[in-house]
């Protein structure tokens, strides 16, 4: 019994990740109507700019939690500005071909300079409050020993998820947001600058990939393709909670980081296909996602 | 009129194919196929086709009027897909000699299929012992290391050392599966107990859920089969839910030294485990690494599966050159290969066995505290050399229907 609440702990950190990348990208289509393929890759830049600040210039893990959304940020805003906006308004294929293509320049260029093992980024061993040494260490839970590090993950994209729903379900900002989806025209004329909103939407979604990508650079290795690899689980997640919906992808992100965590207890040798059994289960019963609304 | 001339066409054509045989055929094309693009793509990859590039430049055969080209491919760590390249590339493109070909269940596929169209393998890259057991062909020589000697010369360490209980953690395919075999055998024959054991995807980015099983196992020693990225990250995740700090050791049944590399000493230091190779054993070695390494995109030292297609080659060019032509024969090619003994500067002398296992020291490392490295790349401390004579699987156990008993 012990051994289950610790896999159910273990589960819950996994949705974290889970969850804040199929928010990002909920928020992307929701909002620009564009699967995001690239989302993977620029995961990954956010764990590769906090590698970059600390071995560079020193600037350590909590300022990279705030600088390596806004850099990986900008550099959405571009690629929206430059390349997605001119598929407004065209079928999905192309907005999926056009960032699946990014997401596999941007890996290339990172292998071919960073190899393929990755490189160190340690667990953060500041402020150093009496016996704490920042997030190192762990505490002994009596039926496990969580590490701090993986505990703050959980509260601390709680918190980045509840948040970001906040902002665009319930203030007068996400209002504009929905509205704009709904009818860009009508918007506009209102004196609303759409295409900006977009661009910082696009950014938004973006910069929770990169904020997830720093949170794990500490638990996994610096990896050109960690992105690659976890993707296509987000994206069962993101069409399990169906497509474009907030609440709906904070909630599934969780929900099967814990299945998944069951599933290596009871059954490891599925825990890798587990997530896209359901993803079939869920498309069979209910075509638009557990919570997501008929077209 | 027309009947002679058809008489006439065929003789010339039969004179000049038999003209060709007479005259020694002086070309050979190279196979290096790898992983170029995934989680072992560092270990092999570019650096197979750089240093099978280094050996062809250090032969000399090019002077001697031998023409040699490379070709090079990814098998995406997918068997099918090596089978499908492999087969192209002996049926239309012709290549004589595969090398590298890492991942135990490409490399088993492959070794199948270049025994029915009698192309030589070199194996650098791929654990599994199978490849000269049960599985053994008269095509395939494996170079470098394999399972079975990496349980007997890491496992015993550890056993002897006071770790006689053990919890595997495994890479479910092939080579995970041949790892934990071997080693299990030798923990049990050498006074051990395997207590348990979780087998995870290849590939996986996650291991808390198995390592708090192997934690909670109370083993003394967490076996870790697996390899590349799935090993650096179970260190790095194991650091984190205390294993070691616990009580627990981990046992890398197989690290590169670009794992090493990729983890930084704070996190690796302390770690045993067996290679054949290290850039730094003395000055042959550390003479060709630098050359490497200069070469290089990233810098990085030669790991041994690359270090392995040098040797290998080297090895297969002095003998195809004392034969004076390619007789495109793999049997005949690899029989007297394994005649003649080897020497190079990188595995020093050797040899190859009836049953195609390349034979020389195997070397149990150490991982330095970061204080005691001078700088990136010196990570290793030499503890302990098995002589190649004892470090691999004895004739004696052997399966291979090569070996005469």
């Amino acid at each position: 019994m012990q051994a289950l609440y610790a896999q159910l702990l273990v589960g819950l950190i996994n949705g974290s990740f889970y969850a804040l990348l199929s928010l990002g990208l909920a928020v992307i289509f929701g909002m620009l109507n564009i699967i995001n393929f690239a989302h993977g890759a620029l995961y990954m830049m956010g764990a590769f700019t906090a590698y970059f600040l600390l071995h560079l210039t020193g600037i350590g893990y909590w300022w990279a939690l705030l600088i390596a959304p806004i850099v990986v940020g900008i550099f959405g805003m571009i690629l929206e500005r430059t390349m997605l906006q001119w598929l407004a308004g065209l079928d999905h294929l192309y907005g999926l071909l056009l960032t699946f293509g990014i997401a596999l320049i941007v890996q290339g260029v990172f292998q071919n300079y960073f190899g393929s093992s990755g490189l160190p980024y340690a667990i953060p061993d500041y402020p150093q409050i009496g016996e704490w040494r920042g997030l190192q260490g762990g505490m002994n839970l009596g039926f496990m020993f969580l590490p701090v590090y993986r505990g703050w993950v959980v509260i601390f994209s709680l918190v980045v998820c509840l948040a970001t729903w906040f902002l665009i379900e319930k203030t007068r900002l996400g209002a504009y947001l929905r509205a704009a989806t709904e009818n860009p025209t009508l918007v506009r004329a209102f004196g609303i600058n759409v295409p900006r909103m977009i661009t910082l939407t696009y950014g938004l979604g973006v910069g929770l990939a990169a904020l997830a990508g720093v949170l794990s650079a500490p638990i996994n290795q610096v990896r050109p393709l960690m992105g690659a690899d976890l993707i296509i689980v987000v994206f069962a997640v993101v069409v399990i909670g169906g497509m474009g919906s907030i609440l709906g992808s904070i909630i599934t992100g969780f929900a099967l980081g814990v299945i998944e965590g069951l599933t290596k207890y009871f059954y490891p040798e599925a825990s890798n296909t587990v997530v896209f059994v359901l993803m079939v289960l869920v498309l069979l019963v209910k075509p638009t996602g557990l919570t997501g609304r008929a077209a | 009129m027309k009947q002679r001339i058809s008489a006439l066409l065929l003789g010339t054509a039969l004179a000049l194919a038999a003209g060709g045989a007479m005259a020694q055929d002086k070309t050979v094309k190279i196979g290096v196929l790898t992983d170029n693009s995934g989680l072992y793509s560092d270990l092999g990859g570019a650096g197979s086709t750089l240093a099978a590039q280094m050996a062809v430049e250090d032969s000399g055969l090019a002077a001697k009027g031998w023409k040699i080209d490379i070709v090079s491919a990814d098998h995406q760590n997918k068997p099918d897909i090596g089978t499908t390249i492999a087969r192209q590339w002996i049926d239309v493109e012709k290549v004589d000699i595969f090398v590298d070909v890492l991942n135990s269940g490409v490399a088993l596929a492959v070794n199948n299929l270049v025994k029915e169209k009698n192309a030589v393998m070199i194996n650098t890259g791929a654990a599994t012992s199978d490849l000269t057991n049960t599985q053994c062909s008269p095509n395939t020589i494996h170079w470098v290391y394999d399972t079975y000697m990496l349980a007997n010369s890491t496992g015993q360490a550890l056993v002897k050392a006071g770790g006689d209980t053990w919890y595997f953690l495994t890479a479910d395919y092939a080579f995970g599966h041949a790892l934990e075999r071997d080693t299990a055998a030798v923990v049990v024959k050498s006074g051990g107990k395997v207590i348990g054991t979780v087998r995870h995807p290849l590939n996986s980015s996650d291991f808390s859920s198995f390592l708090l099983q192997a934690q909670a196992s109370k083993a003394k020693i967490v076996g870790m089969a697996n390899a590349g990225g799935d090993t650096t990250n179970t260190i790095k995740q194991a650091a984190e839910f205390g294993i070691v700090s616990g009580g627990q050791k981990l046992a890398g049944l197989l690290l590169f030294i670009n794992d090493v590399h990729s983890l930084g000493l704070k996190v690796a230091q302390g770690l045993n485990f067996t290679e054949t190779f290290y850039w730094d054993l003395n000055d042959g070695t550390r003479a060709f690494s630098k050359r490497f390494s200069e070469r290089m995109k990233n810098k990085a030292m030669p790991s041994m599966v690359q270090a392995g297609v040098y040797s290998g080659l080297i090895h297969y060019f002095k003998t195809i050159d004392a034969m004076g032509g390619n007789p495109h024969d793999g049997v005949k090619v690899v029989a007297k290969m394994k005649e003649a003994p080897t020497d190079d500067p990188l595995f020093g002398k050797g040899t190859i066995r009836a049953d195609g296992r390349k034979l020389h020291p195997a070397y149990l490392f150490e991982v330095k505290k970061p204080a005691e490295s001078k700088g990136p790349w010196d990570y290793y401390k030499l503890v302990g050399t098995t002589p190649g004579d004892q470090a691999f699987r004895p004739l004696s156990e052997s399966a291979c229907p090569l070996v005469k008993k």
